[in-house]
């Protein structure tokens, strides 16, 4: 159990890290850059700041987000209301960032008494 | 100069008539003979039975319970008439601190009471400051009695202030969006009108209606001759319009006979028995229904209830039956907000289109709130509530054992879908739960914690908070929820949910709303109006510290533009510094806490909230939240 939990520590501190492990096909990004990005070029503003997402505007993007070529493939060019994010205001790098970010979202807490 | 006003309008036609002719009769005096009334023998100072004791008895008739108004010398008279003549009491003065406040407390009102409030105004700047409100509830097919003051007689003005607020016509500034108006020149005219505009209001499709009230009318003097003739007329409301009886069979026939029938509802049900109703009618096919909210129309936690999955059903769907939609087309087709718009239909070819709506009896043209024409296949114009007896029985009639088993069947189907979508929601509401600013999906939940138990309305705009509220907490009483403004004129969230609260107070329920904050800063004062009238009221603001919705247009521009993207904040922002809700509330009058970030705190202070709401008062908590 002590090890499980260490290993639980390892993993969540590897997420805190500056320098994300990328996902496969996701370039190396940095979360927390990710997270100034995901506020100042508006990503919040339909997906909530912490990529929860919304029934009303945007879908919840973390911690499991598409893999990093549907991702950006989408971001460039979507198909509904969400508005194009060209390389030209948001660079292939910031969009690492981002990726980064919403990887590293916490997962849900289990078994809310308020949700039951 | 003397001031006396006709005693009788008909005199006062008569001279109208009089000087009339004579403007074109030789000159009979200098035009240089100084302007004088003449003289008024035997000047009386005093009367104790003025017009407007009698425009309260015609009030009383129509069984007003309130009347909102900010105070205004154009309807002075009559305003002094129902607080002394009147007692203050059916109507009751409710003093409000601004016009728009008046009206959309009305158009909360009316959603909760089922009855309409009245209104008085100045007709000139008061109607200004009203018109927004008056838009929303015309758009929410909602019916405020608008009563507004003004002087007609230039030559009994009081010099200066009566004359900018004396107009011709009052009522033409909202015409476009009102269902009737007068301009009484009697006060046996003003009864017919009075109880004529009641019964035009309450009749589907509901709006406001607008008398104006001269001033002489409300102040001078009911002789004995006059008062002789005063009655107030008889009402009788008119029987909703129900469909056709051809067209009910046939729209019977098509949903009975339909693999994936699907009913919309929008502002289906007026009353409770519109909520029976619908449920009836769903159960009696195992359709699914789908909410748009407009109205409360159906439990949420019905097992039919499948508003999460409306797209998939219109999709798939062989029939659809749209009760009272807002918006038909839009419901049946997708459209693309880019810099090429484009629409498709969301039906397969061959989806029978049912509509039944009172709006195809009385549309205007200006205001543009109608929509894109729903190419349907039966149009019923009638109204929603009113036709499903006729339409249930006829689906009774036409379903053999065959259609009840396979009925059955879609039943079963659609419960398991139900069960599905609420584990889901309550999946995603976990997501970003101990997050600050807190996230809406925890907002909804420790208030519906709080306030589960209770006899509780919700009385805030549907819609708000990313639909948590429709998709997690149990909604099956006609006044939990009331819909939205209809036009989507922000600054009615506050004023509604008052106006509601006050219909509540009575029945001891507990009136909750979420609060917007660009929408509290619209008029303010109406928390004032909350205090000082002892409105009991739970305010937890949904505080995201902008005009969220223009900000995500303005991005949307941004983006679309390629010349930067992290400017969208600038004029749709409400921060630097940030709004202190809770200072401005107490303030106010009203008992207030926040601005609340950690979502730990915000289980404590609801508690406390409610305990001063049951002791009869207004309670705000500032809540920061996410965006939506």
């Amino acid at each position: 159990m002590t090890r499980l939990l260490i290993a639980v520590f390892v993993l969540s501190a590897a997420r805190a890290s500056q320098a994300q492990t990328p996902a496969t096909g996701a370039p190396a990004g940095n979360a927390d850059e990710g997270k100034k990005l995901f506020a100042s070029v508006g990503c919040y503003q339909c997906h909530g700041l912490e990529a929860q997402g919304s029934s009303a505007t945007g879908p919840r993007l973390g911690p499991r987000p598409l893999a990093f070529a549907a991702f950006s493939r989408y971001v460039r060019k979507p198909a509904g209301q969400m508005p194009p994010y060209t390389a030209k205001v948001v660079s292939d790098a910031d969009l690492a960032h981002i990726y980064a970010f919403i990887r590293s979202r916490p997962e849900p807490p289990k078994d809310v008494p308020l949700l039951r | 100069m003397s001031e006396k006003r006709s005693v009788d309008r008909r005199d006062f036609l008569k001279t109208a008539a009089a000087t009339g002719a004579a403007a074109f009769a030789p000159a009979q005096t200098s035009a240089a003979a100084p302007q004088a009334d003449p003289p008024v023998a035997d000047e009386a100072e005093t009367t104790d039975r003025p017009g407007g004791d009698f425009m309260v008895d015609v009030l009383k008739s129509l069984d007003f319970e309130y009347v909102a108004a900010n105070p205004g010398s154009s309807f002075r008279g009559i305003h002094e008439s129902i607080i002394n003549y009147g007692g203050n009491a059916a109507p009751e003065f409710i003093t409000c601190c601004h016009e728009e406040s008046s009206v959309a407390m009305a158009h909360g009102y009316f959603k909760a009471e089922g009855k309409p409030m009245a209104v008085l105004c100045h007709g000139t700047v008061g109607m200004q400051h009203a018109a927004m409100a008056i838009y929303n509830a015309y758009c929410d097919r909602v019916p405020v009695y608008l009563m507004a003051g003004n002087s007609l007689d230039a030559t009994l003005r009081r010099p200066g202030v009566e004359w900018a607020h004396s107009v011709q016509d009052a009522a033409a500034m909202v015409r476009d969006f009102i269902k009737w108006d007068d301009l009484p020149f009697s006060l046996p005219h003003f009864a017919e009108s009075a109880v004529r505009a009641y019964k035009i209001a309450m009749t589907p499709p509901m709006m406001p209606v607008l008398l104006v009230l001269d001033g002489g009318l409300q102040e001078d003097p009911i002789t004995p001759e006059l008062g002789s003739r005063l009655r107030v007329p008889k009402l009788t409301r008119a029987s909703a319009p129900q469909g056709n009886s051809a067209a009910v069979v046939e729209a019977a026939r098509l949903l009975v006979a339909a693999q994936t029938p699907v009913i919309v509802a929008d502002r289906a049900a007026r009353t409770p028995a519109g909520i029976t109703l619908l449920i009836e009618l769903a159960e009696t096919l195992q359709a699914p229904v789908v909410n748009q909210g407009g109205r409360m129309n159906f439990p949420t936690r019905h097992p039919l209830n499948q508003s999460p999955n409306a797209r998939q059903l219109v999709a798939n769907a062989d029939v659809i039956l749209g009760l009272e939609l807002t918006d038909f087309w839009g419901t049946v087709n997708a459209s693309r907000d880019a810099l090429t718009r484009t629409s498709r239909p969301i039906t397969k070819p061959g989806t029978k289109l049912i509509s039944v709506t009172a709006l195809d009896l009385a549309m205007k043209g200006n205001y543009q709130d109608f929509q894109r024409y729903p190419e349907v296949d039966i149009a019923m114009a009638a109204d929603g509530e009113a036709t499903l007896p006729a339409l249930i029985e006829a689906c009774k009639r036409l379903v053999t054992a065959d259609r009840r088993s396979a009925f059955a069947a879609r039943g079963k189907r659609l419960a398991e879908a139900h069960a599905s979508w609420l584990e889901r929601a309550r999946a995603e509401a976990a997501y970003g739960w101990d997050a600050s600013p807190i996230s809406t999906a925890r907002m909804t939940m420790e208030l519906w914690g709080a306030i589960r138990n209770e006899d509780w309305a919700l009385v805030a705009e549907s819609g708000i908070m990313s639909d948590w509220t429709s998709r997690l907490w149990s909604f099956d009483k006609h006044y939990q929820s009331l819909g939205g403004s209809g036009g989507a004129g922000v600054g009615y969230g506050a004023p509604a949910a008052i106006g509601a609260a006050l219909s509540n107070k009575k029945r001891g329920r507990l009136s909750v709303t979420i609060q917007g904050d660009g929408d509290f800063l619209y008029a303010p004062g109406v928390w004032w109006t909350a205090a000082h009238h002892q409105i009991p009221l739970l305010a937890v603001m949904h505080n995201n510290r902008a005009y969220h919705q223009e900000l995500m247009h303005v991005q949307r521009m941004a983006n679309r533009h390629q010349r930067g993207v992290t400017r969208a904040h600038i004029g749709t922002t409400i921060d630097n510094p940030n709004v202190d809700f809770a200072t401005i509330a107490k303030g106010l009058g009203v008992h207030a806490q926040g601005p609340i970030t950690n979502p730990n705190d915000l289980g404590p202070a609801l508690k406390r909230a409610i305990d001063v709401v049951k002791r009869g008062e207004p309670s705000l908590i500032d809540v920061v939240t996410q965006p939506r």
